[in-house]
């Protein structure tokens, strides 16, 4: 028996299972869905994993500064991330910035933020963007804040763990410089997930359906999780469930 | 003693000259928007804008108002508020030169400025086309290690750094808790210019509970007294932002004349509204 849940629920119970294990996840900011994710993951794991929101006062214990997020991402103190893009291809680059020729842009993003050091140095990026279709999801970018894979001998210990969507999660294969589609979401299909990918990607015979959350999940998202991420995020708070 | 320092807000702004680099804070350190918009007021022109390491409202009302020639930053964003339409539009017509930047770049090449350094290196950024377009960086071989490329980026060293902290004393001193970037551009920048809400009457330095996140008045150039000197942007830990008036901002700003309206209407306030 399930209980009807929201996607953003369901997006939020889907991350919270790509940070177990995590020991230090960091959320950039205007990122709700992970903040509440990656402290869903925090309480599952009895407070063992630590969590650090950016522009939250009581999820952020840093003292140094905005240059401590990035200070402790070369330090390999950072586990996890997550990076979004207005546009993301198939080799896992990313493109916050614009469409179109550079610096004009026809459709012009506040721009790369951190992306250009933190996607180098976090292991387990997670790139996360909700719109799933074929402007968001392009053959090529046509600015690269930062890209999916390194040339050998760039220091990279970090990069693209995965995309996920509001359609699918994808796993990203680093040698291959590939996305391999791993699930599919409830009501969706791989037909679909075709249609609406700009790029090409690896798609086993079988394709799992992403797992949809638990009902105790689902109450702790409802109840503590919620309570939690509002102090960072209260208008997302009050629609979570919609 | 810096009591010299202290100052009426159009005497700080007038300080600031055509020209100058002037690095400012992101949105959750202290903005000061009432410089901001005594800076607008005076005309200034021909700014080298440095964003520490992103800006929002503040740069997005410089570049719309023509103060700006180099805009070096890594995003302007208004958030959920909606798209910076002045930034867009100055981009499109060629009005300001852009220097795309990322967050640490920004933070590595002040760190650089304050020890007195001509550069710094820093990992990530090869391959990207922020590096590609950032003609002023380097990448070398690591001379401790060959085969290991890293970019070198040149030093940072505002003009003038300004931002809106909460409290100042009579000595100059002023208080910036854990907001330790606003050190850093501080210690950076040839002079540092500060908006507060309040000027104390106790040294803090009297307090050792204030002393650690204190800028030492040595670094202090001007502070002017402006209460809700960050709206309609919040100080954290005094007030939140005010969402109806930045939403005002973004739908008039949607056209050029929408946004002159808005400066008429800002400018002619003689005290920030609540």
């Amino acid at each position: 028996m399930s209980i009807p849940y929201s996607r953003t629920e369901l997006l939020v119970a889907v991350i919270a299972r790509l940070l177990e294990g995590c020991r230090h996840v960091t959320v950039g900011a205007s990122s709700p869905i992970p903040g509440a994710a990656a402290l869903l993951q925090k309480d599952l794991s009895g407070g063992a994993m630590r969590v650090t929101i950016l522009g939250s006062n009581r999820y952020n214990a840093y003292t140094n500064g905005g240059v401590e997020t990035f200070d402790m991402a070369a330090q390999g103190r950072i586990d996890a991330f997550f990076l979004g893009g207005g546009q993301i291809d198939g080799q896992g680059n990313i493109n916050l910035v614009g469409t179109g020729s550079y610096p004009e842009s026809e459709v012009r993003w506040p721009g790369s933020f951190g992306s250009a050091y933190v996607y180098y140095l976090v292991p387990k990026v997670i790139l996360f963007r909700e719109e799933h279709t074929r402007r968001v999801l392009v053959p090529k970018v046509d600015f690269i804040s930062s890209p999916g894979v390194s040339a050998p001998g760039v220091y990279r210990p970090g990069g693209p763990y995965g995309l996920l969507t509001g359609l699918a999660w994808f796993s990203f294969d680093k040698q291959k410089r590939h996305f391999r589609l791993e699930t599919v979401h409830p009501g969706h299909t791989v037909e679909e997930i075709r249609d609406q990918t700009g790029f090409e990607f690896d798609c086993p015979a079988q394709v799992p359906l992403t797992p949809a959350p638990e009902p105790e999940i689902l109450a702790l998202i409802r109840g503590r999780i919620r309570k939690q991420i509002a102090e960072t995020y209260p208008r997302f708070a009050s629609t979570f469930a919609n | 003693m810096n009591q010299q320092a202290i100052c009426e807000l159009a005497e700080l702004a007038a300080a600031v000259p055509d020209g100058a680099k002037l690095a400012v804070a992101q949105d959750n350190c202290g903005v000061s928007m009432a410089a901001t918009r005594e800076l607008v007021r005076r005309g200034v022109r021909g700014l080298h804008l440095v964003c520490v390491p992103v800006s929002g409202l503040q740069a997005e009302i410089l570049v719309g108002a023509g103060a700006v020639a180099t805009l070096e930053t890594s995003a302007i964003t208004l958030g959920e508020f909606g798209p910076a339409h002045r930034f867009i539009d100055a981009l499109r017509k060629k009005r300001i030169r852009i220097l795309d930047s990322t967050c640490p770049a920004v933070h590595a090449a002040l760190q650089a400025g304050q020890k007195g350094l001509p550069f710094i290196p820093l990992r990530g950024l090869i391959g990207s086309d922020v590096l590609a377009n950032r003609k002023d960086w380097k990448v070398i071989d690591n001379p401790f290690s060959p085969g290991d490329p890293i970019a070198l980026l040149p030093a940072i060293n505002p003009d003038i750094a300004l931002f809106h902290a909460p409290l100042a004393d009579r000595s100059g001193n002023v208080y910036i808790g854990r907001r330790r970037e606003l050190l850093t551009m501080a210690h950076a920048a040839k002079q540092t210019f500060v908006t507060v809400e309040a000027i104390s009457e106790q040294d803090l330095f009297d307090d050792p509970k204030m002393a650690p996140g204190a800028v030492p008045a040595i670094y202090i150039n001007r502070i002017a007294i402006a209460k809700q000197g960050a709206w309609p942007v919040g100080l954290p830990e005094h007030y939140g932002c005010d969402d109806a008036a930045l939403s005002r901002y973004v739908n008039s700003a949607k056209t050029e004349d929408g946004f002159r309206r808005f400066l008429d209407e800002w400018l002619g306030e003689a005290a920030v509204t609540v």
